[in-house]
């Protein structure tokens, strides 16, 4: 009987699956750390997310703790539920950047979401960090 | 008998009790009428709309026979709900409102006379061109298998499912979507359940489809084909437990016996007996009938108009090359 209860006690709820503080993300580009610690079973941890909400989402730019080092990176697909006519992916997929947008690798080998192109540009300034780079290197969009 | 027999048409064709003893008046003529309220009862398949007043009724009948003629009796496909759910409201009663749901099918309609919604089901392979702002050509392509198709009205959508470059990809679609330029059936079939959720959590050669698939014709009339394919999934952790879904679709999950007993133990087999609940999940039989005899004339136009077309397609003349 006690064991009942004890299971009626609490609740669960479903999983959100939100890229937030200490989520494990998976690099997609080919830069040398990023294929290091992809490769070692070491994925980086989301360390801070720079929006008012603090739970990223196609589009944010994050700070990743990777090899013991802080870089910061861009989300390229999440898992969680999206919007009609926006991807949702099967993994948390980031790009790292430098501070300057300019993306460390020189490939991105899966596909990307297209809105990403429209929201990449609005986050862009003359004389700020250009994020626009990143999209060059994409292989393919969905 | 008689009186039962008339009394229990009364009942089931919605008359104001008022009425009543105007109906006594007509007893006599109660086998005419018991004839003609089962015409009528069978021709307007339980209508909830106000019929004409006993009175009026009875004078009918009293100057001739002939001049009730039963409405013409229309021929909707019993497998009508399946071919086009979203026409069905949803059966949450505080969310029904008959008018809305009338304007809404109209608006459907209009919208099917527009661009062709074909006829699938989840596990059919599909293909959708939209229009994109964000992309380069201002247009994209997705092929995938369809693995739920929820909600009703203007709201319906559905979700494919396709492995790129090894990253399962999802994408979710509105099926009344003005952005949609076509929605393409390359293989349509069934699989055992309705929803293939447990996709997520197999390997990826289940959900893996070429995006060049060509298109694969049914012959005419043919019952739709279902697929027995068993998924089998990755070892656990998964996204939901799946041996508590009561999955058909699953091959054997590979667990402890301490899981099967917990979803034993969790298990409601007496719900299936529970009209209530049932009733209460569904449209009655009888509504169903009446959305469907209201759009069914048009939705077949459209259909018939959409097989002429295709046909004219099919054959053209081949160009020579210069």
């Amino acid at each position: 009987m006690s064991t009942i209860f004890a299971a009626r006690q609490f609740s669960t709820s479903a999983v959100s699956n939100h890229i937030m503080k200490l989520t494990r993300l998976r690099v997609v580009d080919n830069s040398t750390i990023g294929k290091q610690a992809m490769a070692e079973g070491k994925p980086p941890r989301c360390i801070h997310v720079y929006n008012k909400k603090g739970i990223g989402t196609i589009g944010d730019k994050i700070m990743v703790a990777i090899k013991g080092e802080k870089v910061k990176a861009i989300i390229v697909g999440c898992v969680k539920e999206q919007k009609p006519n926006i991807p949702r992916f099967d993994s948390n997929n980031i790009v790292l950047i430098d501070d300057n947008g300019t993306p460390l690798g020189t490939r991105i080998n899966v596909p990307i979401p297209i809105v990403l192109r429209t929201i990449l540009k609005e986050k862009t300034f003359s004389k700020g960090a250009d994020y626009t780079k990143l999209l060059a290197i994409a292989s393919n969009y969905v | 008998m008689l009186l039962r027999n008339v009394n229990f048409h009364r009942f089931q064709c919605g008359f104001a009790p008022g009425n009543i003893p105007n109906f006594c008046t007509v007893l006599e003529h109660a086998l005419l009428i018991n004839i003609f309220l089962t015409v009528l009862y069978v021709s307007r398949s339980y209508s909830n709309s106000p019929l004409p007043d006993v009175q009026q009724l009875s004078s009918d009948e009293s100057v001739s026979g002939k001049q009730v003629k039963p409405e013409r009796k229309s021929v909707v496909p019993s497998n009508s709900r399946f071919i086009y759910p979203e026409f069905l409201p949803d059966p949450k009663i505080e969310w029904r409102n008959s008018l809305r749901e009338k304007l809404e099918r109209m608006d459907m309609i209009q919208r099917r006379k527009h661009i062709d919604i074909p006829e699938f089901y989840v596990g059919s392979i599909m293909a959708v061109s939209s229009s994109n702002q964000h992309a380069p050509n201002k247009a994209t392509r997705f092929v995938g298998i369809c693995i739920q198709r929820l909600g009703c009205g203007l709201r319906a959508n559905f979700t494919l499912r396709n492995v790129i470059k090894h990253v399962g990809t999802e994408m979710k679609y509105q099926l009344y979507d003005p952005t949609i330029q076509k929605i393409e059936v390359l293989r349509l079939e069934k699989r055992l359940d309705d929803e293939l959720l447990y996709l997520r959590d197999a390997p990826n050669e289940y959900s893996t489809f070429d995006e060049n698939m060509e298109v694969e014709y049914l012959p005419e009339g043919a019952p739709v084909p279902v697929n027995p394919e068993m998924v089998k999934l990755k070892p656990r952790p998964w996204r939901a437990r799946w041996e508590r879904k009561d999955m058909k679709g699953l091959a054997d999950l590979g667990l402890e016996d301490r899981f099967y007993e917990r979803a034993k133990e969790l298990a409601t087999p007496w719900e299936k007996y529970d009209l209530m609940k049932q009733y209460r999940k569904t449209i009655p039989e009888e509504e169903q009938k009446e959305i469907f005899a209201e759009v069914y004339s048009e939705l077949h136009e459209v259909e018939v108009m959409r097989k002429k077309l295709k046909r004219k397609k099919v054959f053209i003349k081949p160009t020579k090359n210069v």
